[in-house]
Formats: structure tokens, sequence, C-alpha cells
């Protein structure tokens, strides 16, 4: 708990300010039995200083409280939204694949923020509140035994209904708290895709999902008010309700002089004294409820078990010996395995090709070797070593993905390429640009200082490849793969392309997941995959020689009626 | 924070072309926001009334009570002990019913506002979401994914925290004050002035706040669209973040602006503060100078204690509402602020504009024609210089050139999500700019390899290209490109849910997914952008023979680096710099020996 000290203060500021807010109207029934009742002129002149300071101590404690709180509170936010932050970097991508990003925006926003909010005023009024009504009550009794009894009994019914009204409130939040992330999801999903609902013209269709979510967001928040319009005002009456018994009972008393005016007065401005306090009580418990609610959404995330952890080993002399045995994949959701009894070698210094048919897992396989996600079955080796021992970030920077999809961020160009060598100089940048013939970097507008992604300029596709390729080579890695890189490049940029890496993937072992010939041959073997194993392995030429559906998948010339006729008797 | 500071902060983001921060725009939005304001709570001005007239029963039943305790300890006391107790059960019958109407108009207060601020925030909502959606592409361009989820989420929850907790709080504290004020005047004239010498203090205070309340949480909502655009950013693109161990830079990056978020909150919250203890002090002060006046007045005879008691009450009961009015103005800043940023999006008009009185074109055939387009993105930088292009209806074009040619910019302005500087694209003669939306897309239908995937299931997203397609039509569609052996082959078929962001189909299946929707929507215009690059051979055989059926009656313009997609085309155009180098069929300009015939030769020979 780094913030106890702040906390401590706080919680031992809070009872003077408690103390003072009692302490006032005591001296207030005093000065009208005392100075006042008694003619003394000076009395009313000492007693109205004394409540002069009693009202100054009162602010300044509030202020000190305040200004501590304020830090205190926004630090802790900011601390647990950075450690949420680290939390969700380091989850893997299979808890990324499952969680709506408007789930996780509206926790690390929403929930943090109204975490804090509790914190720095909910909290401490509801702790404060609550001592405020038990030294009232506690006075109360002191003051007249059978009247702060009768308050005392009078409170039990009133605790079950507002803990039963509470409870449901609570629950009630969860579903408002849930759907706000569902709308901030499909919120977040039309924002992304507008380029394709616009080229259909599905405005309409698509604000449809947008609209029921966002009504039964509507839904529940009318409902949480609904349970909140019983909660408040029961709380809110409560005190007035007990006004009317006490003063009924002291008024019997008084008159017949058990109790003294100034006592009647004394008593009542005690109650009085409650009205905001348990008045209070029924917004407080619901924010509390709120509170909890967000912290639970929030420590949903925190207690996400991290299934791709760093192992401990690291290997001294890495050669780039890749090794895939008897290795299985299934998707979380998934009964098949896309992937099962699959065995590969790949030697150090060697290229492979990956082929296979559209959704053959090709893009799995290649994303086992860095541990984005982790077999569900055998083992991935990387120089004789499980990848689920190595050292994570070893295992990271011995290994480099091109992806297909090539995700740029909106940074300077010179940081996108260096995202994963961050150190690297001017010509190893200027190098890396050369083999993936990128070298219209210099032409933008501001060279390497130009920002790229969505908040800058837009590349075309094969722009953008060719920077995730040059952001691959930069790692100077053991082992560069190359996921589908190449699909959007013109011939001729292909061509000068895989000159260019062949001499670069020299001592390099290379796994390259391709579609044409013309990438193929950038590879010393070609390893098809079929029904998610390893079918064939060969060099380009002797499987086209040998292997009917190799033909079938790579060649251009090769007839595609019958394999028509088949899909169509299906 | 420095400007210095700002700017090391802002180093590694890069350059860009005119940095327009909306911040600048901001104090000129202060109007619109109030007018949204305005026209948002409009629908329910009569319903307002009716809540500001429970308002003032619910305050004057519970405005009464004192006045009844008062009474209680005025009369019914002295009276009881003269053996009268009427009047003392008189008092705490009325004291009863007053806490009834007080409950009551409390909890139908509560219900009806509920239900009035959650309506009003499904309306802010399904407008931003609309104009959104109406506002063009371009705009988008520029304004991003990040900042527009920003205005969506968490501008519309700041307006909500005013809508459902502030306006409930302030009705109730403004009427506790002017009421308090005129039970003061007629408790005793004399001692209320002197009550109310400390209200010009409180006025300068709540003038110092409002103002500072406005500065810090304009900054505070700048910031937190920042902190949103950032984590976006960094969840949308994990996978390589953590392919790339960027962890520690990105979570240096993201530190930096949440820390100044969290600063901006800090200081926002210190301004309330400041002005709350004060508040709470100048009560005190009220209350002193009441006691001393009144107890003189007391000793003199000119007041009764009672009187002095319930005067007390009710200058505290005028200082309890106070915190709640500085709470709301707190609040309504932190509305208005969000409100800014909101209207600043409502006021954008898109630069693409539905016409005012569109042409009519149920049917088209699908003759495109570009007559003397001149477009540019940047002013001076023509992507498309003078473009001169007629497609007749039924033509396939393909469209071949570097990177930079302007093939896609072709694309865009076909599909109208720019309209050019100059001249203009007509569809069977007609300016698009004289078609209505939904005409046009009917008819014309993008496809780019952006391939987006909506969450759902394989079904939705196919029919997404016709929302009212049967299974039956979606499955043919599937089958016409090919995708129906891979969808059949999953677990559940066309009901497989694809995962956040289609992240459960490889890149050549969602290919094919917005593929099938192209089929099912059924254009007569279609123009395809590199749309079929991550497609294996035999599937992209299967799509070309499919082009070649379902192209057969339609116009297309097919852009493509591979010229395997290209071989369907009646015609090959050859652009360079936004200008037509080469035009003709594709065997003609094969033998021709240009560009055309350099780019054809390389393909086969990379076909080998």
């Amino acid at each position: 708990m780094p913030f106890w000290r702040q906390f401590t203060l706080a919680l031992i500021l809070a009872p003077i300010g408690v103390g003072m807010a009692v302490l006032i109207p005591l001296l207030l029934g005093r000065i009208v039995d005392g100075p006042i009742a008694d003619g003394d002129a000076a009395g009313i002149a000492w007693f109205s200083l004394l409540i002069l300071g009693a009202g100054a101590v009162d602010a300044g404690v509030n202020l000190l409280r305040r200004w501590v709180m304020t830090r205190t509170t926004s630090a802790l936010e900011a601390n647990v939204r950075l450690d949420l932050f680290d939390k969700l970097q380091a989850l893997q991508l299979g808890f990324h694949k499952r969680w709506e990003s408007g789930q996780l925006l509206s926790r690390i926003m929403t929930d943090l923020g109204l975490l804090r909010r509790f914190m720095a005023f909910g909290l401490l009024l509801l702790v404060m509140n609550t001592v405020h009504i038990v030294v009232v009550v506690s006075i109360m009794v002191g003051m007249h035994r059978a009247l702060g009894l009768t308050v005392l009994l009078s409170v039990l019914p009133v605790v079950a209904a507002t803990t039963h009204l509470v409870r449901r409130f609570g629950l009630v939040s969860r579903q408002v708290q849930d759907r706000t992330g569902d709308v901030a999801s499909v919120a977040e999903e039309s924002l992304h895709g507008v380029r394709v609902i616009r080229s259909f013209g599905r405005v309409p269709y698509s604000f449809q999902g947008f609209d029921r979510r966002s009504v039964r967001l509507r839904d529940a928040g009318v409902d949480r008010m609904r349970i909140a319009s019983v909660l408040w005002p029961l709380l809110e009456v409560f005190p007035s309700l007990l006004l009317v018994l006490v003063l009924g009972g002291s008024a019997v008393a008084a008159a017949n002089g058990l109790l003294t005016l100034g006592e009647v007065v004394s008593f009542v401005t005690l109650l009085l004294s409650l009205a905001w306090p348990v008045g209070s009580l029924g917004f407080l418990l619901s924010f509390m409820r709120e509170a909890q609610t967000a912290a639970d959404r929030v420590c949903e995330v925190f207690d996400a078990p991290i299934t791709i952890e760093s192992g401990e080993r690291r290997i001294q002399d890495p050669r780039g010996a890749v090794s895939l045995r008897d290795v299985s994949f299934r998707f979380d959701d998934a009964t098949e395995p896309t992937l099962s009894g699959l065995d590969l070698d790949i030697a150090p210094g060697e290229t492979i090709a990956l082929v296979g048919g559209t959704g053959s897992g090709k893009s799995t396989v290649v994303s086992l070797i860095p541990r984005l996600q982790d077999v569900t079955g055998g083992a991935v080796l990387l120089d004789g070593v499980d990848v689920r021992d190595l050292d994570l970030v070893q295992l990271r920077s011995l290994v480099a993905t091109a992806f297909e999809d090539p995700i740029l961020f909106s940074m300077s160009a010179r940081e996108n390429l260096t995202l994963g060598r961050p150190d690297a100089t001017d010509r190893d940048i200027d190098e890396a640009l050369r083999i993936a013939s990128a070298g219209f970097v210099h032409d933008l507008p501001w060279g390497l200082d130009t920002r790229l992604g969505e908040q800058g300029l837009s590349l075309s596709g094969g722009q953008r490849q060719r920077l995730a390729l040059a952001r691959a080579i930069l790692v100077r890695p053991k082992v560069l793969v190359l996921d589908d890189t190449l699909s959007a490049l013109d011939i001729h940029t292909e061509a000068e392309v895989e000159a260019a890496l062949k001499s670069a993937l020299k001592g390099v072992t290379g796994l390259v997941v391709a579609h044409r010939a013309s990438t193929v041959l950038l590879a010393d073997r070609v390893a098809m995959l079929v029904a998610g194993r390893i079918a064939h392995v060969g060099t380009h030429h002797d499987l086209l020689a040998t292997v009917p559906e190799y033909r079938e998948l790579l060649s251009a010339d090769y007839s595609i009626e019958p394999e028509l006729a088949e899909e169509e008797a299906r | 924070m420095t400007d210095q500071q700002d700017r090391a902060l802002e180093d590694w983001r890069g350059v860009k072309q005119e940095i327009v921060e909306e911040t600048d725009a901001t104090v000129a939005l202060r109007p619109a926001s109030r007018r949204l304001l305005a026209d948002l709570v409009r629908p329910y001005h009569r319903w307002g009334a009716v809540l500001v007239v429970v308002v003032i029963l619910e305050s004057v039943a519970r405005l009464g009570i004192p006045v009844l305790v008062q009474r209680v300890l005025d009369n019914g006391i002295p009276d009881l002990q003269t053996g009268t107790t009427s009047t003392l059960t008189t008092l705490l019958a009325v004291m009863v019913a007053a806490i009834v109407v007080q409950a009551t108009c409390r909890a139908f207060f509560l219900r009806r506002s509920g239900i009035i601020g959650n309506e009003l925030l499904l309306t802010l909502r399904r407008r931003l979401y609309r104009q959104f959606q109406r506002l063009s592409v371009g705009f988008h361009d520029r304004y991003t994914s990040g900042r527009a989820v920003s205005r969506m989420t968490s501008d519309v929850e700041a307006v909500q925290e005013l809508v459902l907790q502030g306006l409930d709080v302030v009705v109730a504290a403004l009427l506790t004050i002017v009421g308090s004020t005129v039970i003061l005047l007629l408790l005793d004239w004399r001692l209320a002035l002197v009550a109310f010498a400390t209200y010009p203090l409180l006025w300068f205070l709540m003038r110092w706040f409002t103002r500072a309340a406005t500065r810090a949480f304009r900054h505070v909502r700048t910031l937190s669209a920042v902190v949103i655009v950032q984590f976006i950013e960094t969840m949308t693109g994990i996978k390589a973040v953590q392919a790339f161990r960027r962890e520690p830079r990105s979570r240096d990056l993201y530190e930096a602006v949440a820390l100044r978020y969290r600063d901006a909150n800090t200081r926002a919250l210190r301004v309330f503060a400041r002005a709350m203890p004060g508040i709470q002090f100048i009560g005190h002060v009220g209350i002193v100078v009441v006691v001393a006046v009144g107890g003189f007045m007391a000793l003199n005879g000119q007041l009764t204690v009672g009187t002095l008691a319930a005067f007390v009450l009710y200058v505290r009961m005028f200082f309890d509402p106070m915190q709640d009015i500085g709470q709301f103005i707190s609040s309504l800043q932190s509305a208005l602020t969000a409100l800014e940023k909101i209207a600043g999006v409502m006021d954008e008009e898109p630069d693409v504009h539905d016409p005012e009185h569109p042409v009519e074109l149920p049917e088209a055939r699908g003759g495109v024609a570009f007559d003397g387009v001149g477009f540019s993105y940047v002013e001076g930088v023509p992507v498309l210089p003078e473009l001169d292009l007629d497609i007749p209806a039924g033509q396939t074009l393909a469209l071949v050139g570097t990177t930079g040619a302007g093939k896609t910019t072709i694309a865009k302005l076909v599909a109208r999500f720019y309209d050019p500087q100059r001249g203009a694209v007509q569809l069977d003669g007609v300016d698009l700019r004289d078609l209505d939306d939904a005409t046009l897309r009917r008819h014309v239908t993008l496809l780019t390899q952006e391939n987006f995937i909506f969450a759902g299931s394989i079904a939705d997203n196919i029919a997404f290209g016709r929302p009212d397609a049967t299974r039956e039509e979606i499955v043919a569609a599937a089958r016409a490109v090919g995708a129906h052996p891979f969808i059949a082959g999953m677990e559940k078929g066309y009901d497989t849910d694809t995962g956040k962001r289609g992240s459960r189909l490889s890149a050549g299946q969602r290919q094919l997914v917005a593929f099938a929707r192209v089929v099912l929507a059924d254009p007569r215009v279609v123009i395809l952008d590199e749309a079929t690059s991550s497609l294996d051979v035999p599937t992209e055989r299967i799509v070309q023979r499919a082009l070649a059926t379902i192209l057969a009656d339609r116009t297309a313009i097919i852009i493509a680096h591979r010229l395997s997609t290209v071989e369907v085309a009646d015609r090959v155009v050859v652009l360079q710099h936004g200008r037509i180098v080469e035009d003709g069929p594709p065997e003609v300009l094969v033998a021709g020996g240009g560009r055309y015939a350099d780019l054809h030769r390389a393909w086969l020979a990379s076909l080998a």
C-alpha cells in the first residue's frame, strides 16, 4: 500500500472534521442554554469566537484532507492504470482475441475513473458519515438513555432494507458497466470499419446493432435509477421520521421536567445533524457498490492468467535451428485442432517455404515460433531448447516476423522501423530499407521523421508490407519469418526484394509463408501443409514433379476444372 | 508540463502535415456546446416543468420540518405543560404528512429524471453515431478512430455524470437556497440581513471557482482523449508490440500521457479542494454572526430562543447545498467541455454531400466516366491532374501502375469517398454528386484490401452485403467465390464466430468473405482494389473464374499487382503520376511492347 501515509493522514483528519461538525451544534445548544438564557453578553461573545474557531478548524482540516487525497487518488488511479496496461501488454494474443477492445477501454478509463472518484470523495465521506452517525447516536444515548435507545432500535429495519436494496443496486450496476463496454466496442468497431460500412451503404444496418446495445444500456441505466429512487428517499426521510418519534418523546419528557428545553434543543439539533450523514448514505452506499463492481471488472483483467510466461534458459551461442516436434494446436473455442502431429526441421541458415491452401494454418505455425501463441501439444525447439523454457525477450529477439498485415503505429517512420531494435543507427536503417526495397521512405515529406499510421500519412499495401519487412530485417534475427509479406508487391518490386533477401538471408534461418511460385523460389526447401500436418517436404522442382496437389497449389497453368467439378458435386 | 517537454514527448510521433489541434478551436465551440445541450434538453421541457413542481413540493416539505420543530419547541411543549396535548399531536401529524410528501416527491423525481437522463444519453449516442457515419471518409482519414472513440465514450460519460447526478442535486439545492432565504427573511428580516452579509464573499469564491474549473476541465478532456488514443493503438497492434518486444517502450509512451492526464486531473480536483472548504468556512462565519447578533437580540427580548434556533438551522441549510452547487458546477464544466468536443463533431459537414434534388436512377447500366477530373488530397500536390476515362457499361477495366500512380484514388472517387476538385465522375452520365447515397451504394461497391470483418458470425459478415438475404443466398454467394468449402469445414459452419476483428480467420479467408459480400450486394459497378492479394493460387483461380461470370454483365474496375487477376480484364489502363500512359485490350498492349508488356513478361517469368 504505497499511499498508506496519505490515507492515514486523511483518516486522522476525518474524525477531527466530524468532531467539529458535532461540536458546533453542541456549542449552539450551550449558547442558548447558557449565556442567552442567563443574559451574559460576554459569554455570547466568547462562545461565538469558540464556534468561529471550530469552524476555522473544520474548514482547515477539510482543505488539508482534500488536498492530500486529490494528489493521492489521482496518483493511485494512474498507478493502477499503468499496472493494468502492463498486464494487458503481457497477456497473450489469445486473451486479446477474446476480449473486445471496448470492454478493455471501459475498464481502463471509466472503471478506474470511478474508483478514483470513490476513493477521493465517496470512501472518506462514507467513513466520516458512519463515524458521525455513531458518535452522534452515542452522545444521544449518553444524553438521554431512553430516547437514545429508541433511536438506536428504530435503525434496525432500515438497515435491513438498505442492505437488500444496495445489493440489487450492485447487480444492476454491473449490467450498466458491462453494457457501457459493449456500446464502446460497437462504437469502436463501426469507426474502424467505417470505410466498409460506407462502401456497402450499410449505415442504417450498422446503426441497428449500435442502437440495440445503446437501448439495452439505457434500460439498465433506468433500472438502476429505479432502485435508487427507493433507496435514496428512504434514507433521506428516515432522520425526519426519527425526529417525529424523538420530538414526541422528548416533548413529554420536557413537559414532565425530565429534560430542560435546552436539552431538547440540543437533542433535536443533534438529530437534525444526522439528516445529511444518513440521507447521503443511500447515495454513498450505491456509489460504493458501483466502485466495487468497477474494481471487480478491473480485477478480472488482473486475474486473467498469463499463459505465455518467460522461461529461464538463455541460448549462449544461437545458431537458429528450428524444430517442430509433433506439434498440435487448437484454438480455445474450437473442438477440432488446427494443427496436429506436425513435424518439421529447419537447419540453421536454411530457408523453408511454407505453402498450403487458404486457411490451412500457415500463419498459426509461424506464430508458434516466437510464442505469440503456444502449442497445445508437442513442442517447438530452437537450437534444441523448447521455446517455452527460453527467456521470452531473448526468444523474440532471435525470431523476427514480418506480418502479412503490416501493423503500423501512429509514429514516425523511424520509430515504426526500429520497433524491435530501438538503438539502430541510420546506417542500419538504410541497409534494411535497401533490402526491403523501401527506399520510398526517404522520399516522404519529412523522410524518416514522417508520421505514419492512422494519424499520419497513409501508404499503399505494398509500401506497408515493405516497411514491415524492413522492420523485421532490422532486428537482425537468427530466424526470420515472412508471413506472406510480399503478397501486395508488384512483380518488379517483388523480384528486387527477393534478390536482396537472398543475400540477406545468408546465415539466417528463414521461414517464408508463400502463395506464389516466385516467393517459393526464395527457399531451399518447401514444406506443404495439408490438414494440419506437413504432408510433403522437398525442393520446389521435386514437389512440382512429384506432388499433384502441390502443382495445383502453385502452378499457374494447372487446370481447375476437375476441382471445380468436385466442388460442385459437394 | 512545459512546451519543451511537450515537444520531447511528441518527438517519436514524427511530423505530419497540417496538424490542426482541435484544442485551438474549442473556445469558439462554447456557444455550440450550450446550443447542443439546450437542444438535447428541449424535448423534455414539459417533464421539466412537472419535475420542478415536484421538487418544489419536496423542498417545501423538507424545509417545513425545521419550522415544525420550532413550533413544537415554542408551542407544543409549553402547551403540554399546561395540559394541552392537541397542539403537539397536530404538529407531529403534520410532520409525518410532510415526510410522506417529501419521500414520494423525491422518489418520483429520481425515477422520472433517471428515465429522462438515460433517454437523453441515448439520443446523444445515436446522434453522434449517425454523425460519424454521415461524415465523409476524408473526415475519418483526418480525425482518426481513437479520437472518435473517445468522443463516443469518455465524452458521453462526462455528460452522463452531469445528467444523471448533477441535475438531481442542483434543482434541489437551488430551491433549498431560495427557500431558506425566503424563510430567513420571514422569520426575522433584521437577522436575515445580518446573515446575508456573507453572500458577497460567497459570490466571489464561486466566480473564481467556475473560471478555474472550466480551464482545468478543458485540459482534462483533451488529455483523456490522448490517453484513449494511445491505449487503443497499442492494443490494436498488440501482436507487433509483443513480437518486437516493444512493451517497455510502449509503456514509457503510455506512462507519459497517463501521468499528464493524472496531473491534469489533480489540478482540476485541487480547484475543487480549495473551493469547498472555502464555502464551508463562509458558512461557519454566517452562523457565528447570526448566533452572536441573534444572541444579543434574544438578550434584549427581540427574539425568542426558538426563533434563534430555527434561524441557525436555516442558515446551515442555506450553506449545505452550496457544496452541492460547487459539485454541480464542476460536473457542468466537465460536461460542457465534453460537449464542446462533441459539438465540434456535430458541426462538421461532410465534404461529400447528398444532393438537395437527387437524380432518380432506379436501374443503372453501369457506365462510368471521368470527365476532366482533377484531384488532390493536399493542395498543390495533384494526384490526378486531369483525367478523362470512359468505361462503358459491362466493361472490365484493369488499372495498372506503380505505387502513387493514382489507382486507389480513382477507386475512391468512383465510390465517392471523395469528390473531385475539378471535373466530374459520372455514372450512366449522371454526376455522382447528383445521386443520393443510397442510390449510389446500391449500384457501386468498392472492395479494398482492408477486408474489415465485424464481430458476429460468418453468415452475418457475408450478409453485410445484403442484410435481408436468406441463408440459401448467403451460401450461394460463398459458393460463387469458393469460400464455401472452408466455411463448411468449420465446426459451426456459417454460424462460426469470427472473433474480434475476424481474428479466427486467416487473411485469405477474410478476403473470401469480403468477396462473398460483394457478390451478395449485387451492384452494377464493382471496384476491386487489391482484393485478391492474400489468396493462394487455387483459390484465386476459383475467384477468377467466379469473377469471369460475376463480372460478365457488370462494370468492373480492378486494381491488382498480380496480373493473374488482370487477365480477366477487357481493357487495361496503365497509369503514371495520375495520367494514362497506355490504354487498350491486354493482348494488344502485350504485343505493343510498352510498360504493360514489360510487366507481363516479368509476371510470366515469376510463374516458373
